[in-house]
């Protein structure tokens, strides 16, 4: 609306000085520091260039293998198990149900709350030698396992915890349902396709944005879960839930090695860079966008 | 298709009332298992620890205060009330900051031709898939080298400066959704950008501020490595901290009172939930759905 390009930019220099100070200055000082040594309770002068010895420490470092290991393992359990579970309530919602509202409020408040201590103190509680679960177990004859103490077991608890947040994406998938037009259902009413097929050929594809956002996000997200290891387990037992973010933050913050954790880091941020990468290039291939709706639908109902 | 062709006219009457039955049981199940921590959560914070692990129920069948009156003192020599303030010492100041940097950020972005606009609309998106635990030691450093630790400023000031993309786009995207006329008028009749964004855009785009604010409160609240890295003197710590600290200290003995904390800990979020749900959803909305 406004051509003056010199207020425009006073406008945006919040951004652009918070940016460069905040964001690009550490982002890129983040890399310097992994190629050195320096120590988080030293002058920073004293630190020595050390090239990418950090980087070939991780070849021999079986604690970061272990910890890329169950990485990846939560990532890939959760994030797919979370978008399927929201998708799934959201349709289940988007049916004229009465109280609807009521529902969707229960299903979102945990993904509110989720992050805070105290739900991961109540889920620590929860899982528990002698917690909720094992209370529960207990009263129908079973024996109650140590959920938290077998590494088997103790990411479970975490998974668990992110799965029940799963109300935010469910909302979004819901708000994507609302706007797909109620006549190509009626149309293919009338075609005779089941609800089944409806549901591949009609709901899904044209909820590929809204999946495809949801994605990122909790990819991007899981990536970076730090609390609940944290609190629930400590990244125990036998480092079966020490997640990259929570390693992180020991080696700088625990055991000083700022430049070995700067590293990480980095390791953490080409990660999740690749992954959207891969979900932003591949999207023309699966994501429909509106403007395409207009031939395809064209199509379809000939 | 064919067993429809030969089902029971009958059967295929009643089907909508099986299939709403269905899906009631389903979401009715599922909600009460979803929401059962929560009330055993509140329910266990006016249980004896006897009863937290001799029951399941959620309802306590000697109801006593005793949490909450041990929990609130504490094991430490404040009570929960310093790190109650604490907390609303970082929380308030941050989301004002917020609310006030993404408006006039996102403003800028929404209504004025800025050189290099493209770039820095990128830029702004990309913060919000960057990880935030690469920028965590050089921010470390740099407020160390500030002499801000141990104080709320590392948590409170980088706001000031819209860091937090994903709501300077949510506001960017409320305002594109807007008609103009309203605003051109207003410079039609003199006004300058400045006072067109305070008079005319800041109360249409409210609902807009408001989800901005209830994300940053609920976020803050939450949030927990800032405080834990920045943080050093017991008395300056907000919530998360004290609970994280409770939990080290009295876990084994005393659940009742740790719950009951928890349960003080999250009536802000939920009593704000309730009363707002609707700006949280829009928010959360407003970017993932186009038109």
């Amino acid at each position: 609306m406004f051509n003056d390009k010199k207020i425009g930019s006073l406008y945006v220099a919040p951004f652009v000085i918070g940016f460069l100070l905040f964001t690009a200055f550490p982002f890129v000082a983040s890399f310097v520091l992994s190629l050195t040594d320096a120590q988080l309770q030293d002058q920073l002068g004293s630190a020595n260039f050390t090239g990418i010895q950090n980087y070939t420490e991780m070849g021999r470092d079986a604690t970061f293998q272990k910890s890329l290991g169950v990485t990846f393992f939560y990532v890939f359990i959760t994030v797919p198990l979370k978008l399927a579970f929201a998708l799934f309530i959201a349709v289940v919602l988007n049916f004229k149900l009465r109280a609807i509202g009521f529902f969707r409020t229960a299903y979102y408040l945990p993904s509110i709350l989720g992050g805070s201590v105290a739900i991961a103190i109540v889920w620590r509680f929860v899982f528990a030698g002698d917690g909720l679960i094992n209370q529960a177990l207990e009263m129908i004859g079973i024996t109650g396992v140590n959920w938290l103490g077998e590494p088997n077991t103790a990411m479970f608890s975490i998974i668990l915890l992110r799965l029940w947040q799963f109300g935010s994406a469910m909302v979004v998938f819901l708000a994507g349902l609302k706007a797909i037009p109620e006549d190509l259902y009626e149309a293919a009413d009338l075609d005779g396709a089941s609800r089944l097929r409806q549901f591949w050929m009609i709901t899904l594809p044209l909820l590929t944005p809204v999946l495809f956002f949801n994605f990122i996000m909790q990819i991007v997200q899981a990536f970076q879960e730090f609390n609940g290891p944290y609190i629930i387990t400590g990244g125990g037992p036998l480092k079966s839930s020490y997640l990259l973010p929570l390693m992180i933050y020991e080696e700088g913050f625990k055991y000083f090695n700022l430049g070995y954790s700067s590293a990480l880091s980095w390791v953490l941020f080409v990660i999740i860079a690749v992954f959207t990468a891969i979900a932003f290039w591949s999207q023309k291939h699966w994501v429909f966008y509106a403007q395409d709706r207009e031939d395809k639908n064209g199509g379809a109902q000939k | 298709m064919s067993q429809s062709a030969t089902a029971d006219a009958g059967w295929r009457k009643h089907l909508p009332v099986i299939n709403a039955f269905m899906r009631y049981g389903i979401l009715i199940i599922i909600g009460f298992m979803m929401l059962y921590p929560l009330f055993w959560m509140i329910g266990g914070s006016f249980k004896n620890n006897q009863e937290i692990f001799s029951s399941i129920g959620f309802i306590p069948k000697e109801p006593t205060l005793d949490g909450f009156k041990k929990g609130w003192e504490t094991s430490t020599e404040y009570t929960f009330a310093t790190y109650l303030i604490n907390t609303m010492k970082i929380v308030v100041p941050k989301v004002i900051v917020t609310v006030i940097s993404s408006v006039i950020v996102a403003y800028g972005f929404a209504r004025f031709a800025i050189p290099g606009r493209k770039l820095l609309f990128a830029l702004l998106m990309a913060t919000v898939l960057l990880p935030k635990s690469v920028l965590l030691i050089p921010q470390y450093l740099m407020f160390r080298e500030f002499g801000w630790l141990d104080t709320y400023l590392p948590l409170i000031a980088p706001q000031a400066f819209a860091v937090e993309g994903f709501f300077v786009f949510m506001i960017i995207q409320f305002m594109r959704s807007l008609p103009m006329e309203m605003e051109e008028a207003a410079v039609m009749d003199g006004c300058n950008s400045f006072q067109v964004l305070t008079l005319v855009v800041a109360p249409v785009i409210l609902p807009a501020i408001i989800s901005v604010a209830l994300f940053q409160f609920m976020w803050s609240m939450n949030d927990f490595l800032q405080p834990l890295i920045y943080l050093s003197s017991v008395e300056k710590y907000p919530v998360a901290l004290a609970l994280k600290m409770s939990i080290d200290v009295t876990e084994a003995t005393s659940w009742n009172e740790i719950l009951a904390m928890s349960t003080i800990a999250l009536a802000p979020s939920l009593i704000l939930f309730f009363v707002a749900q609707r700006y949280f959803v829009e928010g959360i909305t407003s970017g993932a759905v186009k038109g």
